[in-house]
């Protein structure tokens, strides 16, 4: 077969030409004739009751009250305890948090309609904020859902063997860690177009989302409209990350305002509002106990974690995914037979939680990691040792874990060898006997992890998602021409998956990939899809392109056999051609006889054609279990708190790889992410509620010149269920960096017995523990 | 995030700007790299907006024998170009350079960031331990404002209304003059946390100290300055450093101190050390 472009093929992308020439085509390139620009008037109260909304006669204002035949968004679960809320694209009654969407105006320019936002005058009356999440889960009196009896989402317990397990355990080492808020800061925020089509009956809705299919479900249901009325395309989509796999309150604005007026309104979200309305992730704390032998050995884990969870339910994801994660997640790579947890879902006067690039896994492997270092310390060994020997060993493959999670495949202790040695552990250790000349502390670092991806219908049922994944589809079809249009309702915002896609075709078809058109994220030309999220896309949706095109094959020979006048069984498929006892045929000649020389085909041909849809999913839908060990070494100076990293090394297996480059890409990508979570990016709040980094002058990304040159290693562990080995990897990078890095930073601070527990590990926060472990010498932290 | 309408004027001269800023609500705009922001989160709202950045007689840089005279509409990165041909003054396009990234340094000018007067930027910082001269022109003619003593407060100058930063002169250096500069940014491009710049130049008996990224204008350590000049890196004790933020900076918490000390040692370090 034709392979040089197939799987494992370093082909550059297809869609970079377009965006490396600033031809890509977003929603905020956009202009519909008659177009009105909307602007939202957001709340400038964490927590109060609307008394009256007020505005001149006449002014293209629109608030709840006047959105007749709107019903509110409401994402429930069928997780136990699970109380279920309503958000309202405008307010209605309150607001329960800073930014929330209070009424909305409309203009021919964006400055316009911002210059009427300011006509509209709401009284409130204050009520108490809600802001953190201990005391918002003990207050019954001050509630953000009055209906409910307290501020809790939902409680997940869990217990497997932890009293036998625990017991007698030689070492008990208790951890605290807590993770911040944060924005996900994609390049484009939210972008909603809406147009009402009266030719087709129908509302289109241009928007940056991930998940075009779900949000048409969502956003019929919602306005009251058939299914087939709605029409949804994601054109070029500037990252997601997570943020964009929601049914946005501005989405349904944009689509109830087109419905109504009949002309086309859009919405383009800026970063101000991104990182105060936006700030949705990430926050979470944990109370952990490990239990272990004298050799740091787990043998039980005790876990209360509290995750931050705002003030709405998301639709269609529910708040209910993220602790469902950490929750069956928290265990990681390791092997330990007792473990009892309880995850409590709190609802603060903040922005609704959303699952981030990693879902709860950034901040499980956090607290799992730093336990990790905690027990090494305790029993005085080598953090990496320990880590080693509390990893599920490759033989011990396929492993169910004490969470009942089904690892399917690899060899995660090999990882970590591997990345030790890359790192040259040996070395730093050694370096580190001697005081670096300019005073700053070396600390090397390590983080482990397993990751869930391209799970499938049973995962997320268990999750108690209204809408939950089954088979992917994908269409195929060749041209007249002999080329190949690929078609999936996934969407693609930065993997690559215009060329991932035409990759698994070629290599079953062996087209030439150049010749290939990958159309994803258009409702009305692409087959279903839940979308683009849990790293699914390459195994799902690409298994779904692979299941077509070897669909197509068959046809491909039996018309080939025809034409050379051979038998089918004399003839098969190859590198791009059917080729037969004395000579082959083209698919490009197959394609011409099939549409423009019918009379060149056999009597009895399949008569669905050159096209086909398919659908796919794996054998097993538990998910195909990635995993990685980051390593690095940093240098923290002890005057300014300033950490530098020195050396960062990932070595990781997704299972096949269909592109390196396209991997290696993601996982840089992931990890600088990773190093905004642990080093810079933070969302804090004042005792009112009110966000203060609203710009960007105070959220501070990593850029260019804070990030290491990762050094990127793989192995290829092959999943036994997914077609071709294939794992999810697009989240990964982001996992550890906030691990390894705090692990790294306490090793460089040992002397002075600091140990940092907080992302992100500001220069502030790392003086602040120098300062109060000079305080207390002897008393070290936990 | 979008700005409320205002009308925009370009002068053809000093004289023109000065008249128009007269007017009720009327605001210089330089490089907009502070006041755009502002502009667009409707924090500044004005009526008229005087451009002089592109004024010819505000964009040069001139030498005289014992100064350089830098229009006040001079860019970062017009100064940072300059780098190995301003004698005396090699330190300012050192601190050029360090500004933001090349994109800001590109529009934002000296005579705005000297206005804006935010206390974490880098020319009051640097033109107060140089000891630069403020030329500040209006409807009353021009007067001259010392550097160390130009910026009152967070976002508040000497400036009038009316008056506009013709110019920075800026007094040459001797050439065995040492000079240190410190800043500690969370990431490049970044206002800092901390700041530090010394000059010594024995000939010209100046030792100059001053801190910056405080919370109000950079504040000068003389003591400890002269000390220096006199006992070098012997005089830069931790002590002795804690002991001068201490007293010129009396609101800065046990964080901010050894931000600071680590800042001070650093710009210390590079003008005296080994
Ligand atoms: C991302 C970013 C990073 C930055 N980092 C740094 C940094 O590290 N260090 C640093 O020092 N600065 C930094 N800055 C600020 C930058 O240096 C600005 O250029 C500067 O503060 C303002 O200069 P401007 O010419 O852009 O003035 P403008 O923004 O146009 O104006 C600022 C103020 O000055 C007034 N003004 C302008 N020109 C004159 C004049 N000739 N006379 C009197 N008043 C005048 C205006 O009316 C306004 O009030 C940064 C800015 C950005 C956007």
């Amino acid at each position: 077969m034709g392979k040089e472009q197939g799987i494992g093929a370093r082909v550059p992308r297809k869609e970079d030409a377009r965006f490396l020439h600033g031809r890509g085509n977003y929603v905020s390139d956009m202009h519909l004739d008659g177009q009105r620009e909307v602007a939202f008037l957001r709340s400038p109260l964490a927590h109060a009751r609307i008394k009256s909304i007020r505005w001149p006669e006449g002014a293209p204002i629109v608030s709840w009250a006047e959105m007749a035949g709107v019903s509110p968004i409401v994402a429930p679960s069928n997780l136990p305890t699970f109380k279920i809320s309503e958000q309202h694209p405008l307010a209605f009654e309150k607001v329960r948090f800073v930014g929330e969407t209070v009424a909305m105006a409309y203009a021919p320019t964006r400055a316009e309609a911002e210059d009427w936002l300011e006509k509209i005058e709401v009284e409130y009356e204050e009520l108490p904020p809600l802001i953190d999440s201990h005391l918002a889960r003990a207050n019954k009196e001050v509630r953000v859902h009055e209906h409910w009896d307290d501020n809790v989402f939902l409680t997940l317990n869990l217990d497997n063997g932890f009293e036998e397990k625990s017991r007698n355990a030689p070492v008990v080492v208790r951890k605290q860690v807590q993770l911040n808020r944060q924005v996900m800061v994609p390049m484009e925020g939210k972008a909603a177009l809406a147009q009402w089509d009266e030719r087709v009956d129908q509302l289109i809705l241009y928007a940056s989302t991930q998940i075009p299919h779900m949000i048409r479900i969502g956003l019929a249901d919602v306005l009251g409209l058939d299914h087939g009325q709605v029409r949804v395309i994601s054109p070029d989509v500037g990252g997601g990350f997570g943020y964009k796999c929601q049914l946005f309150p501005e989405d349904v604005c944009c689509a109830w305002l087109a419905l109504k007026h009949r002309r086309p309104f859009r919405y383009i979200e800026d970063r101000r509002e991104h990182l105060v309305a936006g700030a949705n992730c990430r926050q979470h704390h944990y109370d952990l106990t490990g239990y272990a032998d004298e050799k740091g050995r787990l043998l039980a884990l005790e876990a209360e974690v509290t995750i931050d969870g705002g003030a709405h339910s998301n639709w269609p994801f529910t708040i209910g995914l993220e602790p469902g994660q950490a929750t069956g997640n928290l265990p990681g790579p390791y092997e330990f037979q007792g473990y009892r947890v309880k995850t409590v879902c709190v609802a603060t006067n903040k922005p609704g939680f959303m699952p981030y690039r990693g879902v709860a896994r950034t901040g499980v492997c956090f607290a799992m990691e730093l336990l990790m270092d905690a027990i090494a310390r305790k029993v005085g060994r080598e953090p990496w040792e320990v880590r080693h020997d509390n990893l599920v060993p490759a033989e011990a493959m396929p492993y169910d874990n004490v969470a009942k999670k089904h690892y399917d495949s690899g060899d995660y202790r090999k990882a970590l060898v591997m990345a030790r040695e890359k790192l040259d552990f040996a070395k730093w250790r050694e370096r580190q006997k001697t005081p670096e000349a300019d005073g700053r502390k070396i600390g090397v670092g390590f983080a482990s992890y397993c990751e869930q991806t391209a799970h499938g219908n049973s995962v997320f049922a268990a999750w108690g998602l209204p809408i939950t994944p089954g088979y992917d589809q994908a269409f195929v079809r060749v041209t007249p021409d002999g080329g190949l249009e690929i078609r999936a309702g996934v969407h693609s915002h930065g993997q690559g998956m215009e060329t991932t896609f035409a990759q698994l075709a070629h290599e079953v078809m062996g087209i030439d990939i150049a010749k290939m058109r990958v159309l994803l994220g258009d409702t009305g030309l692409t087959p279903f899809s839940t979308g683009t999220y849990a790293s699914r896309s390459i195994v799902m949706s690409g298994g779904a392109v692979v299941a077509a095109c070897k669909e197509l094959v068959p046809r491909f020979v039996e018309i080939g056999a025809h034409l050379m006048q051979a038998a089918v069984v004399a003839c098969r498929f190859e590198d791009g051609h059917v080729v037969g006892p004395q000579s082959k045929i083209s698919v490009k000649d197959i394609a011409d006889a099939w549409y423009k020389h019918p009379e060149r085909l056999p009597p009895n041909v399949d008569r669905t054609g050159l096209e086909i849809t398919m659908a796919y999913k794996p054998e097993r839908d538990t998910g195909a279990f990635a995993y990685a060990t980051h390593a690095c070494v940093v240098a923290v100076d002890p005057e300014l708190g300033h950490v530098e990293i020195l050396d960062y090394v990932i070595v990781e297996d997704c299972g096949t790889i269909v592109n390196p480059m396209i991997v290696d890409g993601q996982t840089f990508g992931g990890a600088a992410q990773g190093i905004g979570t642990a080093l810079y990016e933070e969302s804090p709040y004042d005792a009112n509620g009110q966000p203060l980094a609203s710009t960007l002058a105070d959220y501070l990304l990593p850029g260019p010149t804070e990030l290491p040159n990762f050094r990127i290693f793989h192995m290829q562990t092959p999943s036994p269920y997914t077609h071709s080995g294939i794992k999810g990897m697009g989240e990964g990078g982001g996992i550890a960096p906030p691990a390894a890095i705090c692990n790294a930073v306490n090793d460089a601070l040992k002397e002075f017995g600091v140990e940092m527990a907080e992302t992100p590990m500001t220069p502030r926060r790392i003086l602040e523990a120098l300062e109060q472990a000079q305080k207390n010498p002897g008393e070290k932290a936990a | 995030m979008k700005p409320a309408a205002f009308e925009y004027l370009k002068p053809r001269d000093l004289p023109e700007a000065a008249a128009a800023l007269g007017a009720e609500g009327s605001k210089l705009l330089g490089g907009g790299q502070s006041l755009g922001p502002m502009l667009n989160l409707r924090l500044a709202r004005p009526s008229l907006l005087v451009d002089v950045s592109k004024l010819d007689s505000l964009r040069r840089i001139e030498e005289t024998p014992d100064l350089w005279r830098i229009g006040g509409s001079v860019t970062h990165a017009q100064i940072e170009d300059r780098r190995g041909s301003l004698p005396g003054i090699e330190m300012m396009a050192e601190v050029a350079a360090g500004i933001a990234y090349r994109s800001v340094r590109n529009r934002g000018t000296i005579g705005g960031s000297l206005a804006h007067a935010d206390p974490a930027a880098d020319w009051p910082l640097a033109l107060a331990v140089i000891d630069a001269t403020v030329i500040a022109s209006g409807k009353a003619g021009s007067r001259k404002i010392p550097a160390d003593r130009f910026m009152i407060a967070t976002f508040t100058t000497e400036l009038k209304a009316d008056e506009i930063i013709e110019a920075v002169e800026v007094p040459k250096l001797s050439a065995s003059a040492r000079t240190g500069y410190f800043k500690f940014c969370r990431k490049t491009g970044e206002f800092p946390e901390a700041s530090a710049a010394i000059v010594l130049d024995g000939p010209r008996r100046v030792a100059r100290l001053f801190i910056g990224a405080l919370n109000g204008a950079p504040q000068s350590l003389p003591a400890l300055a002269a000390a220096v000049a006199e006992k070098g890196m012997a005089a830069a004790s931790k002590e002795a450093i804690v002991a001068a933020l201490k007293a010129a900076a009396p609101e800065l918490d046990a964080v901010g101190l050894r931000m600071h000390a680590g800042a001070v040692t650093r710009a210390i370090s590079q003008a005296v050390g080994p």
